[in-house]
């Protein structure tokens, strides 16, 4: 189908879009960033929002910045970008990692990193990721700045802590350790599909034992979340088959499953066992 | 209703002035404004690939974008891919390894390959396999698509 008729504002500056935010938002007005998803939902007529303020032309959004702590993701980045390694510390090969599996080539040259944080589906993998990395969200509104951390973040299925006339300028994703270890594994019917269940994890290895674990899931519950109780099972414990199975049991026991047509909580419950241990296992490699 | 705003489109090279409304989606407009029939359109949410237009060197979606959001950049399609009689490389490659049939995703898949591999002529067995997968095509069962592309490459990379 057509998407409805719309008013089209197009920025070139971040104060101009922000206060064109403002003005329009409480009318409907929303912002088209990569359009991968808004555009899908406008065509089948689910969203018929009366104005787009379109920040594809606003001038110094698609930077990506680092100061050897933080890596900063501006509104524009697009998914693509990330397809070679954006800094030097195993958080450039993690995104590299990541990005691969967000939906296909042509939608990653278009669909940016901050829109997926905005539109909130529980399977996206960059929500995951700024989940399990514990990262912030910067909105920007004509009523100022405000830095929102990722447990209070996200609402629910695409539903999230940013107020309608606020702008996500920039993501923060804290550099992780020289040596530290990362795994990712999702599953999908089919590929480019959301995933059913998908699963990061990041740690460092001290004397041997695990220490530091981040286990994120995704896809399984509203919002993709680090889970604590799996993080337990790995830390002080010699990276293996054993403790493997032990976080992947624990976050399987404590998730509360989504259940849709086609995918019971059992399900979705053994998937998130077999996601969590094969994030794990690639970790190694 | 909105009003129209009038944009340049330039396909392969040949500006069309037209006059749109901001929800004219980039497909619409390359076929029905500017008569640019070749890019097919499917299912018009982005899932089949049937739209597949390079926009600025990139492979993108075109009914996922709006064609006011496209006036001023290069848009190539596949009417621009063969040199007058002479096929491009990709569109030979497709007759040779049989692949398609009826014909419908080919334009996509065309623009998805060439766009892909002029990018990153280098691109590995495996990463090409998985660009494919961005498209649908209901008849061949991929693989005479999948020799056809790895063919192309080489002769591209030439
Ligand atoms: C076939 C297909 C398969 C897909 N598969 C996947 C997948 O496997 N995994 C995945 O994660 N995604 C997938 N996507 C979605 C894709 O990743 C989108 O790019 C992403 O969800 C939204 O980013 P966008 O820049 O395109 O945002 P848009 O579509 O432009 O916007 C989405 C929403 O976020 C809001 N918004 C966008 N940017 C901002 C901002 N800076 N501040 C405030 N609000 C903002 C918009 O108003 C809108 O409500 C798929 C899409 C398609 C078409
Ligand atoms: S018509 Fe654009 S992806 Fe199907
Ligand atoms: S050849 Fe018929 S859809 Fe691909």
């Amino acid at each position: 189908m057509k998407p409805a008729p719309f008013i089209r504002h197009v920025p070139k500056t971040l104060d101009e879009a922000l206060k064109i935010l403002a003005q329009v938002a409480p009318e409907d007005g929303r912002v088209l960033a990569g359009g991968q998803s808004l555009v899908p939902i406008m065509a089948f007529r689910l969203a018929k929002p009366a104005h787009l303020v379109d920040i594809n032309e606003v001038e110094n959004l698609d930077k990506i910045g680092n100061d050897g702590k933080i890596l900063r993701i501006g509104a524009r980045v697009r998914h693509g970008a990330f397809h070679t390694s954006v800094v030097d510390n195993p958080l450039g090969a993690l995104l590299t990692f990541v990005a691969r599996h967000i939906a296909h080539y042509p939608i990653r040259m278009r669909g940016t990193f901050c829109g997926s944080l905005a539109h909130a589906d529980p399977a996206s993998e960059w929500c995951l990721t700024a989940a399990t990395l514990d990262a912030t969200m910067v909105a920007k509104s004509t009523r100022g700045e405000r830095a929102i951390k990722a447990v209070d973040y996200f609402e629910g299925i695409m539903s999230t802590a940013l107020a309608e006339d606020e702008l996500l300028a920039e993501v923060h994703l804290p550099l992780l350790a020289a040596e530290a270890k990362f795994g990712f594994n999702e599953f999908s019917r089919r590929a480019g599909d959301f995933a059913m269940s998908a699963s990061l994890v990041t740690y460092t290895i001290k004397n041997g034992k695990i220490a530091g674990a981040h286990v994120g899931v995704g896809g399984a519950e509203p919002s993709p979340r680090r889970i604590a109780e799996a993080e337990a099972a790995l830390n002080g414990q010699a990276p293996g088959d054993e403790a493997f199975r032990a976080a992947a049991e624990a976050a399987a026991s404590v998730i509360e499953p989504l259940e849709d047509h086609q995918t019971t909580g059992e399900y979705r419950r053994d998937l998130v066992r077999a996601v969590v241990r094969r994030a794990l296992e690639n970790s190694q490699q | 209703m909105t009003d129209k705003t009038n944009i340049t489109l330039t396909i392969n090279g040949h500006d069309h002035a037209i006059a749109v409304e901001p929800r004219r989606t980039l497909v619409d407009a390359i076929r029905e404004d500017c008569g640019q029939t070749g890019t097919h359109i499917g299912c018009e949410h982005g899932i089949c690939g049937a739209c597949t237009v390079i926009v600025d060197g990139e492979p993108v979606r075109s009914c996922l974008m709006f064609a006011v959001q496209a006036a001023h950049k290069q848009i190539r399609t596949v009417e621009g891919l063969a040199s007058g009689d002479t096929l491009h490389p990709m569109q030979q490659a497709f007759m040779d390894h049989h692949g398609l049939q009826c014909g419908f995703c080919t334009p996509g898949f065309l623009m998805l390959a060439v766009g892909v591999l002029e990018r990153n002529p280098d691109i590995s067995d495996d990463d090409l396999l998985d660009v494919l997968s961005s498209n649908l095509c209901r008849c061949t069962g991929y693989q005479g698509i999948i020799k056809a592309v790895r063919a192309a490459a080489i002769e591209m990379r030439k």
